[in-house]
């Protein structure tokens, strides 16, 4: 719009308008109340935040800590060795976030089927479910990691990557799984008797149909499964895996400094706080469209 | 030729008889209207024509063949059988021209260019071809409820079932839906509907049903059955529905 033709509403009527009298004094009431707000908010943050940081930082050890935790030229000596460890992390996340989509996919599909023939793999999907929801990661990364080489069942792999990661998917499909179903289950039967009245089978239905709707309201829930994703691949680290947790627990207990698992922290931080950020703004933007589509 | 033939259907739902012994034969190209108060039992009639409901006796034809057995493919019944719902049912992630063009690609195996031509004419003979590639939450109460009857012609079914499909709009709306009702009765297209538009029922009506507690109470051409009833049901119902303003 260029700026010598005034802005317009919809219907072409000018939305340029003189204000009144008491529409001006309301304006300025509305400014003074916004300016007292804050305020309040400032005064209250500088308070507690403030006493909080004087309360660790007056505290008898404090000054110990500081050295062991927070020394910061050795965390930049072992950055390096530390963020060459997140590469693991985040490479493990990646293929682990896919196999967890497929393998959650299934999953979800065979619970929420209707067909006789597959009754045998809808049981087997929800104990599948019930016990991987039930047992704590590491455990399950403990029992595959150990448990499976003992086996020595040949041609099978020994590598602890690679069996970290496959506790790591076995565990969180079972969780990535309830998330789609409950996507599917969310959508309005209604659609499904609109497809199927047009003649459309059960898959196909479901295809084209419910899992579209389906996962775009899953989307939210399933960035947040990715954060969580990517912290717990630390976890492997218990297998030997070098990745970044690992790192740092080798470069503390050289020194018996313990500043490197600062380090990791903070790389870890770096990646999830954007991340963090951006599912909100996803789930806000997918509320949004919900509530409109409830309007329309 | 019978469309469709309903012989002595029953239907409950736990403890509640919803139809008792109904029967309707509806005749090639003609309009068969459902009027009766809410819970009468005329949107289960429609769901279980349409297999979407199992029915607990009696029996359904369509073109002389039973599609009330259990065997039948109702995939395949469903493909002669158009329906239309209170609550449009458009598939919000798809646009208009989507929403129109999925069964005849996906069901029919039309290939999508032609499928895609079929829709447009469509649309543009029911002035919405602007509309073909909005989405539905783009599209007033009206214009959605006339995609969704579009959508279920496009198949070109044998017999079109609407449900009540004004019951959702505005009252400046609900023309612009019913003309669509009259150009397809007018193209000689089967149809059963349940109203509860008096005026509309009269004007499209080869036979007028009086539904009440799951029976058809009295049956006959719209200037009987409307304009001059002759069971105290009936008159008592239609006496409700003038009180209301909607005669």
């Amino acid at each position: 719009m260029s700026n010598d033709s005034p802005a317009r509403d919809n219907s072409g009527r000018a939305l340029s308008w003189v204000p009144s009298e008491r529409e001006l004094e309301r304006q300025a009431s509305r400014k003074a109340i916004s300016r007292k707000k804050a305020l309040i908010a400032t005064v209250s943050s500088v308070l507690v935040i403030g006493s909080l940081v004087r309360l660790v930082i007056t505290s008898p050890g404090w000054k110990s800590v500081k050295e062991t935790f927070f020394d910061v030229s050795y965390g930049s000596d072992v950055l390096g060795v530390v963020a060459k460890g997140l590469v693991v992390n985040i490479r493990l996340t990646i293929i682990a976030a896919i196999l967890i989509g497929i393998f959650a996919m299934v999953l979800a599909l065979l619970r929420t089927s209707r067909s006789a023939a597959l009754t045998p793999f809808r049981f087997m999907a929800t104990a599948y479910v019930d016990i991987f929801r039930g047992v704590p990661l590491l455990l399950v990364i403990l029992l595959i990691g150990f448990g499976v080489p003992a086996l020595r069942i040949e041609g099978l792999t020994n590598s602890v990557l690679i069996l970290g990661t496959t506790a790591v998917v076995l565990t969180y499909s079972a969780y990535v799984a309830e998330v789609i179903r409950s996507g599917i289950l969310s959508i309005h039967p209604s659609q499904r008797a609109a497809a199927r009245s047009l003649g459309l089978s059960g898959p196909q239905t479901m295809r084209h149909v419910v899992l579209p709707q389906a996962l775009k309201r899953v989307v939210p829930p399933l960035l947040n499964d990715l954060v969580a994703l990517l912290k717990d691949t630390g976890l492997v680290s218990i297998l030997g895996v070098t990745d970044a947790v690992r790192a740092a627990q080798i470069a503390s207990s050289r020194t018996f400094n313990y500043t490197p698992y600062v380090t990791a922290a903070i790389l870890f931080l770096l990646i999830t706080i954007p991340l963090t950020r951006y599912t909100d703004r996803v789930l806000a933007k997918s509320i949004d469209r919900q509530n409109a589509q409830g309007a329309a | 030729m019978n469309v469709l033939e309903v012989k002595n259907l029953r239907k409950t739902f736990e403890d509640n008889l919803v139809l008792n012994d109904l029967s309707l034969t509806v005749p090639d190209h003609t309009a068969t209207v459902l009027i009766g108060a809410s819970g009468s039992g005329k949107s289960t009639l429609l769901r279980c024509i349409n297999l979407l409901d199992t029915i607990d006796d009696g029996s359904i034809y369509l073109d002389g063949k039973e599609i009330s057995d259990p065997e039948i493919n109702v995939d395949e019944v469903r493909r002669n059988l158009g329906m239309v719902f209170q609550s449009f049912n458009l598939f919000p992630h798809m646009s208009v021209l989507e929403n129109i063009t999925l069964s005849p690609i996906r069901v029919h195996k039309i290939s999508k260019a032609q499928a895609r031509d079929q829709a447009m004419t469509l649309l543009r003979r029911f002035d919405l071809a602007d509309k073909a590639d909005q989405y539905p939450d783009r599209l007033s109460g009206g214009q959605q409820q006339r995609v969704a009857i579009i959508r279920s012609i496009a198949v070109k079914p044998r017999l079109l079932l609407l449900d009540e499909v004004t019951s959702a709009l505005d009252p400046v709306l609900v023309n612009e839906v019913l003309s669509i009702v009259r150009d397809l009765k007018a193209d000689g297209m089967a149809m059963v509907l349940a109203t509860h538009e008096m005026g509309f029922a009269t004007q499209v009506a080869d036979e007028v049903c009086f539904l009440k507690d799951g029976n058809i109470i009295e049956r006959g051409p719209a200037s009987q059955v409307i304009s001059a009833p002759q069971q105290d049901e009936t008159k008592d119902f239609l006496r409700r529905v003038h009180e209301a303003g909607r005669l």
